[in-house]
């Protein structure tokens, strides 16, 4: 079974078959745990590096097919995925201390991508939905948005309205069960990406 | 006070259903206690050292009649028969049980009241001024903005899981109650030079293991564009908050690592792209929602009410109640009463379900059926006339509701700490009593005057103790519980945090501490001076040197 949720065009959830291959490049050489105060620290800030360049030129890219890319990935092997972008068989993917504007400079139209999908390491990390809502509004971004990593239920309403149009559920988890929370709630107060706040889209007296 | 219209109603009424589910799935073992902990934490509940604490949302402090009479019926029903009212003017219940807690958000549903974002990473309840709308020196009503923010922030889709919990404070009066500088965001009101409502923005105050006072990003926003702003100012936090040290994580942190110019380049920025866009509040907006909070169909009184002068005349502890107790109204011929959840010798700010009846009671009678909640964690009649204050004193005397000690050192804003709260480093409420029993005497009380003594068992001060102008903040060493103590903190518009006078003490050393305090003031003060005034003008080295004194001679 699949854990791909993808909504249609009128905003219809369902299941559908992932056609999307995704690069992950191998374990760094030596796993760094970073600690502060005793504790394991999980998140990357921005700016943080992403791969090692050793990592990256170690990435084995399948020879065919459509596959997500890691942006660094990308950005170091360009020559080599240009052809594939030109096919139409390349999306890249944006971890969450990656920012927009770094995706920006590589690519002038990001509406060249047919797919971007956003990492998400921990559920709880909020990145996500602002770098999703950016991409959607201050970009233009229109082809598929997807959430991938650590991706819960419990959050899908907010991805949802922060401009996601796919979801890849954790994989110990169903994306059958899932498919409820996109419509928790059924008149939300705020503006989200493709709405505006509920006192413009209702008559309120 | 507000009212729920259909839409406001269904989301609540979604809310439990999804909440119901997740609890569920949670029991069933289907979530992990992580994965559980923010949607649980956003829906008010924390796991406590002896039950689950459930924490009620009270917008902007602002209750009805019937509102409270189910929350009395609910900690009759599924808790010990009493509530604690928070320094978020909100309410905390100590001993639900969480299989139970679906039920009480049906119920609180049930009377438009929910406990939606009262914990957790994301934006809180919003306070404001426990007399907003009444206040003599109110220059704008606030209420209004703050429940069309409270609507906005309500499971906002971009600002669900930020760094840290963000807190924001609206306030509209000459002097400020409502401590906007100690908030992650602070909305001062004021009228600008054309006459229009337009708003002071503080940033990056918070009090917390840092404490800091905000900064003001921009004198002069338009009320229509507070929702952009605030919007502008989130997205930059919730993209460069630091998420890899929770000590480091709130907004404060980020606006001094970036320094308040660069901070506010960037907010400007983001700023620009959202202004004027689909978060500007129009005017029928902010008319539909006004209109909830219009003045209360007041009578036409004079200033005066001989009965009223005659008992306060005649009876020396009625006026001692007004003295303290009972504050100034703009409407004439009405008052506001603070209703004190400070007896001595009781945990501050706790409330049984039968004095919450009695107070649903009185406002039935007395204040339109409207009450509010104070971040110094009291209930307030907010409109009330002269000459109904005798039989409001009478019935909430009888009621232990009448202590006149609103301002004064034993009118204690203190957190529930060790006894109940699992973050605590120590007791808090057990200070709390033995310095109210300490200063057991009215007399010596109202001669040592306006005092503000603020306890947190933690560094996470929910107590505010950095703002007390006596502060004491529970600390762990070597596992056990020592009182740092600090002075000259002050909350208002010339806040100010308070100064470490020096080496914690034992709990059984802290009435006297603060006895020694109060006497340097008292041998030092001059005129008028309040025990704030007197700090400020001697500064901490003569209270160290009494306070210690024998200390280094034993």
């Amino acid at each position: 079974m699949s854990q791909l949720i993808q909504l249609s065009a009128n905003g219809q959830a369902s299941i559908v078959a992932d056609e999307w291959t995704r690069v992950v490049p191998p374990a760094p050489a030596e796993e760094s745990v970073r600690k502060q105060a005793g504790k394991v620290v999980l998140f990357k800030l921005t700016g943080e590096l992403t791969f090692t360049p050793e990592q990256i030129a170690n990435t084995q890219i399948p020879a065919s097919g459509k596959i997500l890319v890691p942006l660094t990935v990308w950005q170091a092997r360009k020559a080599e995925l240009e052809p594939r972008l030109a096919a139409g068989e390349l999306g890249i993917v944006l971890a969450t201390h990656e920012t927009a504007e770094a995706l920006q400079a590589e690519f002038a139209d990001l509406n060249s991508l047919p797919i971007i999908a956003i990492f998400v390491e921990r559920f709880a990390d909020g990145r996500i939905f602002t770098l999703g809502a950016w991409l959607r509004t201050r970009f233009g971004y229109k082809n598929e948005l997807r959430a991938i990593g650590d991706v819960l239920r419990d959050q899908l309403f907010f991805h949802k309205r922060a401009g996601f149009n796919s979801f890849l559920i954790r994989a110990d988890r169903s994306a059958e069960d899932a498919l409820a929370s996109l419509n928790d709630f059924s008149q939300p107060y705020q503006g989200g990406v493709a709405d505006v706040p509920v006192w413009r889209r209702v008559n309120r007296a | 006070m507000y009212k729920y219209d259909p839409i406001d109603q269904q989301i609540v009424n979604e809310r439990v259903a999804q909440y119901r589910d997740q609890t569920r799935r949670y029991l069933a073992g289907e979530l992990t206690d992580e994965e559980f902990r923010p949607l649980r934490l956003q829906n008010g509940l924390y796991i406590q050292r002896h039950a689950p604490m459930l924490r009620i949302a009270v917008p902007y402090g602002l209750l009805s009649s019937k509102q409270l009479r189910k929350l009395a019926d609910i900690t009759k029903k599924y808790d010990r028969g009493y509530g604690h009212f928070s320094t978020r003017q909100n309410l905390q219940l100590n001993w639900p049980k969480l299989e139970d807690t679906p039920d009480i958000l049906a119920e609180l549903a049930t009377v438009e009241m929910h406990a939606i974002q009262t914990s957790g990473n994301c934006i809180r309840n919003i306070t404001t001024d426990q007399f907003a709308g009444i206040a003599p020196d109110e220059i704008i009503d606030p209420r209004a903005i703050a429940e069309i923010m409270r609507q906005w922030s309500t499971f906002h889709p971009e600002f669900a899981l930020l760094p840290r919990k963000f807190k924001i404070a609206v306030s509209g009066t000459e002097k400020d109650r409502a401590i906007v500088q100690a908030h992650d965001i602070g909305l001062e009101f004021y009228k600008d030079t054309e006459g229009q409502m337009a708003i002071k923005v503080w940033v990056g105050g918070g009090l917390g293991r840092t404490p800091i006072l905000g900064t003001v990003i921009r004198e002069h926003l338009e009320w229509q564009h507070v929702l952009s702003y605030c919007e502008a100012i989130i997205r930059v936090y919730n993209i460069h908050g630091r998420r890899d040290n929770i000590y480091k994580a709130r907004i404060k942190i980020l606006v001094k690592a970036l320094g308040i110019e660069e901070f506010k380049r960037q907010v400007e920025e983001e700023w620009a792209h959202l202004k004027d866009g689909p978060l500007t509040i129009t005017q029928h907006e902010l008319d539909r929602v006004a209109k909830y909070f219009e003045p209360m169909p007041y009578k036409t009184l004079p200033a005066h009410d001989a009965a009223f002068d005659a008992a306060v005349a005649s009876n020396p502890a009625f006026a001692a109640w007004v003295k303290r107790c009972v504050h100034a109204h703009r409407v004439s011929g009405y008052r506001a009463v603070t209703l004190s959840l400070k007896p001595h010798g009781k945990a501050p700010g706790d409330i049984t379900s039968e004095q919450m009846h009695v107070v649903a009671d009185l406002a039935d009678a007395y204040s339109f059926g409207e009450l509010r909640s104070s971040h110094e964690q009291n209930l307030i009649l907010a409109d009330v006339q002269l000459s109904d204050l005798f039989a409001v004193w009478e019935k909430a005397r009888a009621a232990g509701l009448a202590t006149p000690n609103i301002g004064l050192l034993t009118d204690i804003i203190c957190c529930p700490g060790g006894d109940f709260c699992s973050l605590a480093n120590a007791k808090s409420i057990p200070i709390a009593e033995a310095i109210q029993m300490q200063f057991d005497n009215l007399d010596y009380l109202y001669e040592i005057g306006d005092l503000e003594l603020n306890i947190s068992g933690c560094m996470n001060a929910c107590g505010h103790h950095h703002v007390g102008h006596i502060g004491i903040l529970g600390v762990d060493k070597d596992g056990s519980e020592w009182y740092q103590v600090t002075i000259g903190g002050k909350q208002g518009n010339d806040a100010s945090i308070g100064t470490v006078i020096g080496p914690s003490f034992s709990a059984e050393e802290m009435p006297d501490v603060v006895k020694r305090l109060i006497e340097v003031y008292v041998r030092e003060r001059q005129d008028e001076e309040r025990f704030i005034d007197t700090v400020r003008r001697l500064g901490v080295a003569p209270f160290k040197a009494h306070v210690y004194a024998e200390k280094e001679t034993a």
